[in-house]
């Protein structure tokens, strides 16, 4: 899933300086499982909106609402009364959401209540490791599922590198190397050959590094 | 209120004596409520400021109940459960230790004193534990002054 946390009040409350009438709007799907822009945090937030407000003396109507993903046109399209009547709209999904949100509401300022961290599942409740970083060829099929192109801190094909140490990486000692769970995990299913073979160098290109990619399937497109 | 006798007061040089808080008091079913239940039965005194909300468990508690609270005018919020290590469920209490430690950075964030809000640990058996624990979050309370949002609490 895609996880995010919110931002320091501090910052939300700068960006949402000077409107009267918020609308604070969550996001039901990634963002509710990872505890960050759900419906509950959407009540958080709008809480101390208005604690905030409260306390200068003025109040600050604020408008919550979550919808069930803010990433679909169609979704987004339903919160058009709220968009509306709100001066600014606090999103609480990441980053794909504010965005479509700005996009699909172009005369409102739309504001991201979170930094959006990072494509991951939890490793126990309420926290979350990094998985995977969407490259666009995935070569989980010779690591032992286990990606390198999230996992190692070179983002080795060939690895591992010098500084592996006693199961752990050489740029940080509380992280795994990447490359060590590789290695276990391949002896453990009798697949070690598959570490010999030399992997060529990646395609960057694809992998996000000349600008923003495009995903179509075909034969699904309306002509 | 003055102006400068609200601001003697939230600096605790001095406690207007006359202010009665109103407190939100958030007990667990198995310690806490219990502990005020046999205060009650003891017939033990102890300050009429906090209004009690039983919960099944202390870990039940939401950094959002204790948000509204504030929002609707509480001076303080008590949240109140078992001892360390001995939850009813197992570990209810320390879940609640940390959503109260995360509401009052939240609210020191949206300038409101963080110690309106704290978390007490007692057993069933604490009867007057209970009762001190209300008069010393009453007076803490009374030193800070009035909540800011002191719009009356929900009844
Ligand atoms: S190899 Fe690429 S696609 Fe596969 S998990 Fe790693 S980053 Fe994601
Ligand atoms: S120690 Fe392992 S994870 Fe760290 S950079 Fe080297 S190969 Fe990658």
């Amino acid at each position: 899933m895609i996880v995010g946390e919110r931002k320091s009040v501090t910052e939300i409350l700068e960006m949402t300086k000077g409107y009267d009438r918020i609308f604070v709007a969550g996001c039901g799907t990634c963002v509710t499982v990872c505890l960050a822009g759900g419906e509950k945090e959407v009540s958080v937030l709008s809480s101390l909106l208005k604690i905030n407000g409260k306390k200068q003396g003025h109040e600050v109507k604020v408008v919550e609402g979550t919808i069930e993903r803010q990433c679909e046109r169609e979704w987004v399209g339903e919160m058009k009364d709220k968009v509306r009547d709100a001066e600014a709209v606090l999103s609480m999904a990441c980053g794909i959401g504010v965005q479509l949100v700005a996009e699909m509401y172009p005369e409102k300022p739309v504001l991201p209540a979170l930094n959006t961290t990072l494509m991951g599942f939890p490793t126990q409740h309420a926290i979350w490791l990094e998985n995977c970083r969407a490259c666009g060829d995935c070569i989980l099929h010779l690591t032992g599922g286990i990606c390198p192109v999230t996992r190692c801190a070179k983002q080795l094909m060939n690895g591992p590198c010098g500084g592996s140490q006693n199961g752990k990486c050489e740029v940080d000692s509380q992280t795994d190397c990447a490359w060590a769970l590789i290695y276990y995990k391949l002896k453990a299913m009798d697949r070690l050959d598959w570490m010999s073979k030399i992997q060529p160098p990646k395609r960057w290109d694809i992998a996000g590094h000349s600008g923003p990619r495009k995903t179509v399937k075909e034969e699904e497109v309306v002509p | 209120m003055a102006a400068e006798a609200v601001a003697a007061v939230k600096k605790g040089t001095e406690a207007d004596a006359s202010f009665q808080p109103r407190i939100v008091a958030f007990c667990c079913n198995f310690c806490a409520y219990a502990a005020a239940d046999l205060a009650g039965s003891m017939r033990l005194n102890y300050p009429p400021n906090a209004r009690v909300i039983r919960l099944p468990c202390s870990g039940k508690i939401e950094i959002l109940y204790l948000l509204r609270a504030i929002e609707d005018g509480a001076d303080g919020v008590m949240v109140m459960g078992c001892l360390d290590g001995d939850c009813h469920f197992l570990n209810g209490n320390y879940r609640a230790k940390k959503r109260v430690a995360a509401a009052k950075k939240l609210l020191e964030e949206v300038g409101i004193e963080p110690e309106r809000v704290e978390m007490y640990n007692l057993s069933s058996a604490m009867a007057s534990k209970f009762a001190e624990m209300i008069a010393d979050m009453t007076e803490k309370v009374r030193r800070l002054g009035p909540s800011p949002l002191g719009t009356g609490v929900a009844k």
